[in-house]
């Protein structure tokens, strides 16, 4: 019997499974291939969901769903943490148990380390993982007007669109509360405009200003003052704060790093076209865990849990695996509480963000419950 | 003259998170002194780079042109 051991119980991992139980149901059944699915959390979290959790407009019960409800019943479920990958003698080991696989799929995602950037635990709020988003939530309610400063920390970081999004939503939350004119939000963002890809960038710099909302460019905190409540960047500038909301640095799982299969910041060497391991031909890496220059999305996730499902089923089955991973990426972007817009891009496609509008705004409020269904492999 | 480079980044074909993302992200890990060398196929690399090198107070060694994609090369200086 062949056996596939996917590491990993976010949208990557969890889609790659699926897809995989999908290709492959007959031979699963016929026990000459089994798929076994590594996660060290039961249940599993809906990201995006949490830039709508700190403003209330979603609630815990929305975003977390148990990983038993997700997966197909032919894959073979551990909630147990993974420790150590070794590509060379093709075995994984974790908490509790080892496992031999055939075929590897690393789908072991990123984190926030705020801890990268001295001063932020004291001084900084964040939403990028549900611990920080439930104190900026606390933080939100009781914000009674001053300056909050939006700043992206570090690169790559998940969602490239999420601290946009967040600081439309901002104005919006602080219009509804009546304390917009007593407050002044600052952007900041690492390279010389508001985003990496020009046709957002420009249209968020007009929007930004339309709202009155400030931006600096080439902005890369190395400190936060928690005393004197101020940044400070690599640049040399500095920027004052009674509230900050900051996109930390983003690293790699801790097995990666601990397995010494990564890049310096805990990120795989992936293909870029086929998503294998460089250098091993039966292993894979989805998601956040790569290091590829495409957006850390859980819409790339998807798109790559594709790719890798198909090509490993092709050669399962005995046929060539011609399944290519081109960038794609999808991804929306609210612009408040009422419109949103959503753009696409490739390797080869640059993004064109279509006019904010109610429509878009809708759909991404209906795809935040319709999720769960990607996940399973529906959708 | 060539200067050897510690480190190459190919990051062409990316839009996003984008070369210059890339680059900074190098510089934070790469020790001062060393030569990184960044890859793009988007032209606005060419000029947004060096900008940013300048304003950081970093050196660029230079931009040269190769088929269909810039080479930036750039030291870490402090």
């Amino acid at each position: 019997m062949k056996r596939i051991v996917v590491v990993g119980g976010g949208v990557a991992g969890t889609l790659t499974a699926n897809y995989l139980a999908s290709h492959l149901r007959d031979e699963i059944r016929e026990k000459r291939i089994s798929i076994t699915l590594i996660s060290d959390k039961d249940k599993q979290l809906y990201e995006p969901g949490l830039l709508y959790l700190i403003f209330n407009r979603l609630y815990e019960s929305d975003i977390f769903m148990p990983i038993k409800y997700l997966v197909d019943p032919l894959i073979d479920l551990k909630i147990e943490t993974a420790t150590k990958i070794d590509l060379d003698n093709e075995k994984v080991y974790t908490d509790k148990n080892g496992y031999d696989y055939d075929y590897l799929v690393i789908a072991t995602g990123s984190r926030v380390v705020p801890e990268e950037i001295p001063g932020l635990t004291e001084a900084g709020y964040w939403f990028y993982n549900y611990e920080g988003a439930v104190k900026l939530r606390e933080a939100l309610a009781n914000f009674a007007g001053g300056k909050i400063v939006v700043s992206v920390m570090g690169v790559p970081h998940k969602c490239p669109v999420a601290p946009i999004e967040v600081t439309f939503m901002l104005h919006d939350f602080l219009k509804l509360h009546g304390i917009r004119d007593k407050s002044q939000i600052v952007y900041t963002y690492p390279i010389n405009k508001v985003f990496t890809m020009d046709p957002v960038a420009e249209m968020v710099e007009r929007m930004f200003e339309e709202r009155g909302i400030e931006y600096r460019t080439f902005f890369n905190p190395i400190e936060v003052d928690a005393k004197n409540r101020k940044i400070i960047t690599l640049e040399g500038e500095e920027e004052s704060f009674d509230l900050l909301i900051s996109i930390p640095p983003h690293k790699g799982a801790k097995i990666i790093f601990d397995s010494g299969i990564g890049d310096k910041s805990g990120f795989v060497p992936t293909d870029r076209f086929t998503l294998r391991v460089e250098g091993y031909d039966n292993a894979y890496a989805v998601g956040d865990a790569t290091n590829l220059p495409v957006s850390k999305a859980g819409s790339v996730a998807h798109f790559e849990a594709e790719v890798v499902s198909e090509n490993i089923a092709a050669e399962i089955k005995g046929y060539p695996p011609t399944a290519v991973y081109t960038g794609k990426a999808f991804c929306f972007i609210e612009t408040g509480f009422e419109e949103a817009t959503y753009i696409w891009f490739d390797y080869y496609t640059p993004p064109m963000p279509v006019k904010p509008n109610k429509f878009v705004h809708w759909m991404k409020m209906a795809y935040n419950k319709a999720y769960w269904l990607t996940a399973r492999g529906i959708l | 003259m060539e200067v050897k480079s510690d480190r190459v980044i190919d990051a062409r074909g990316s839009y996003c998170p984008g070369p210059l993302m890339e680059l900074i992200k190098a510089i934070k890990e790469e020790e001062v002194g060393k030569v990184i060398e960044v890859w793009s196929s988007d032209k606005s690399s060419a000029k947004d780079i060096p900008e940013w090198v300048k304003k950081a107070g970093h050196e660029l060694i230079g931009v040269f042109e190769e088929d269909g994609y810039w080479r930036i090369v750039v030291r870490k200086t402090k």
